[in-house]
């Protein structure tokens, strides 16, 4: 009996999609406390830096300093939801508390778990930029256009910094040393990723850095020229660096899970 | 279709240098309650997990429903229930929601789901706790709880490691009355257990490993027969006994504080020593699984 490509591509769908709904069906089991923290954030982020600073900066490159930092606010929280389920949440679930235990002796493979992890810290970090969206709306601090588009790409960066995450979670001996990558890598890509000036002001050794390591660069340009309705000069290599990361930390962490899983 | 559903040929299981389980052979048939008894760290649940197509296996031969769990996993998983050693209740969820969850991963439908957990649960007596928090549960219930989500998907081959570790007398006869409502069933059962008592009762067959093989394997009563055969007379350790049994010729084994002698006339015995040491405490017994454990895997203490 053969089984086709297309009858695997959907059983696995399946199975990514039972694991996301038990995540799902968690989250709305407490959703009250879920869903306060991605309002307030931005509205902190937003009073803080955007009105605060803001009023002794006036204009970056023709757009109101509150208008500019306002997309990389939606950015880093999808990264910081994002990164955060599937460093922590993640983490938790399959050392902790064994339920990748209890999936793998059911029918579901590792692959599924993964992968149900990885769209469902994607999920969380669409949730963030859908409360933020509505946040910008009604303050009118981002095109209303732009926020349709920046929806849907929210959950693809979040796919990428959960695949991220995902493989810090696979080799961390223990749940403290997530907080390397936490300090190490997503405190500085919330600094230096063009998100609260431009990326220019940089030297540029760490121009080149920032746009070769760091991931929120990337989505933070794209979000903010569809937001701002500028161009965004970097267009094409920002999409392939998200597209290429995105398909390779996601093998990377079934790789990486495999290994500490399947002994 | 094979009249086996497990069957394992010289199946074996390293972890880089370590092996855990050493080429054991067995095979399990429809229908059949199958012990594993053994120390700790014989390599019980090592091979539970091979079976469960969760572990691959580093050599030999295995076939769970007459497929190959390397390349059948998914399928053969389907078709099994699992109660691991350790609980991995889901703590995110109610007791409910564990078992309908649960049903989701096996592509039951909600309307069946919803059915089997409220079954289930009253089969396993936790009606009450339908919305209680996992946290909140108790050790047997939680035990009780596992064997219940184990059976959400209707196993062909229910797989339980250590299903009474941690109760009480109450917890481990309520087991064991579901266990035998079960087989009679007709599920087919694989068990592992450190209780000796357990095996006797429940086990049609067993096999007891060490050091990562399998030593005998047979049901209780046989193995009982073919190694101790007779009664056991069993006195405190005390030179002036030892000597005694010496000089009369009589073999007598020795563990921990107490001498065991295998004698198929234990009244005979018991009253001489009684004549010889006055003051003597004698238990005369008939042999026991215990006995045959203890026998072949020794009394040292495992690591
Ligand atoms: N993931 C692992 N990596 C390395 N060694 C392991 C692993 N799992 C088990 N072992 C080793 O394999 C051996 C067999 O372990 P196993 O858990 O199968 O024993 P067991 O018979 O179930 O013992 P117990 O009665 O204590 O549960 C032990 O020496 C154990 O240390
Ligand atoms: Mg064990």
């Amino acid at each position: 009996m053969r089984i086709k490509i297309h009858e695997i591509i959907g059983i696995m769908f399946i199975g990514v999609s039972r694991v996301w709904f038990r995540n799902a069906l968690v989250f709305r089991r407490n959703i009250r406390v879920n869903l306060i923290p991605p309002f307030i954030e931005p509205l902190l982020y937003l009073g803080a830096i955007g009105f605060g600073i803001g009023a002794y900066i006036t204009d970056i490159e023709g757009v109101p300093y509150i208008r500019f930092i306002a997309p990389a606010i939606l950015a880093a929280s999808v990264m910081n939801a994002s990164f955060f389920e599937c460093a922590y949440g993640t983490y938790v679930r399959m050392y902790y508390q064994k339920t990748f235990d209890a999936l793998l002796a059911t029918p579901i493979t590792i692959q599924e778990v993964i992968l149900g992890e990885i769209f469902w810290g994607a999920t969380r970090g669409l949730i963030s930029a859908l409360s933020i969206s509505i946040v910008l709306l009604l303050l009118g601090l981002a095109s209303p256009v732009g926020l349709l588009i920046v929806l849907p790409f929210s959950f693809l960066a979040g796919v990428l910094f959960s695949s991220i995450a995902a493989c810090f979670s696979a080799v961390s001996p223990s749940i403290d040393t997530m907080s390397y990558p936490a300090t190490l890598f997503v405190a500085p890509m919330f600094l230096f990723s063009g998100t609260f000036f431009p990326l220019h002001l940089l030297p540029q050794i760490v121009q080149v850095l920032a746009l070769l390591l760091l991931p929120l660069t990337h989505v933070v340009s794209l979000i903010r020229g569809l937001l701002t309705e500028t161009s965004v000069p970097l267009w094409a290599f920002n999409i392939s660096w998200i597209v290429m990361g995105t398909i390779i930390f996601s093998f990377l962490a079934i790789r990486l899970f495999k290994r500490r899983l399947v002994v | 279709m094979s009249r086996y559903v497990i069957e394992a040929k010289d199946l074996t299981k390293r972890y880089r240098d370590l092996t855990a389980v050493d080429s054991i052979s067995f095979s399990v048939t429809r229908g059949e309650l199958f012990g594993f008894l053994g120390p700790n760290g014989a390599g019980k649940t090592t091979t539970m997990k091979m079976v469960q197509c969760v572990s691959p296996r580093t050599g030999g031969k295995l076939r769970v429903f007459g497929d190959d769990p390397e390349t059948s996993g998914r399928i053969i998983r389907k078709r099994i229930g699992v109660v691991p050693q350790e609980t991995n209740l889901d703590p995110d969820l109610s007791v409910f929601d564990n078992l309908t969850v649960y049903a989701r991963f096996f592509d039951i439908g909600r309307d069946d789901a919803l059915k089997r957990a409220k079954n289930l649960l009253e089969f396993f007596e936790l009606e009450g706790k339908k919305d209680t928090i996992i946290e909140k549960l108790s050790g047997g219930m939680k035990r009780r709880l596992l064997l219940a989500r184990a059976l959400m998907n209707n196993p062909d081959l229910l797989i339980l490691d250590e299903p009474t570790i941690g109760l009480d007398p109450q917890g481990r006869h309520h087991i064991w009355e579901k266990l035998l409502k079960l087989r009679a069933e007709g599920h087919t059962i694989v068990l592992t257990t450190h209780y000796l008592d357990e095996a006797a009762k429940l086990c049609d067959r067993l096999v007891i490993m060490d050091h990562a093989k399998i030593l005998v394997e047979g049901s209780p009563d046989a193995l009982v027969r073919t190694f101790i055969g007779m009664d056991i007379v069993e006195t405190d350790k005390s030179d002036q006994v030892t000597r005694y049994l010496d000089s009369i010729n009589i073999s007598y084994g020795t563990g921990g504080e107490m001498i065991q002698v295998r004698t198929d006339k234990p009244r005979e015995l018991a009253d001489r020593l009684t004549e010889q040491f006055r003051e003597i405490r004698i238990i005369t017994r008939p042999g026991s699984l215990e006995d045959v454990f203890l026998m072949l895997t020794g009394r040292g203490l495992r690591e």
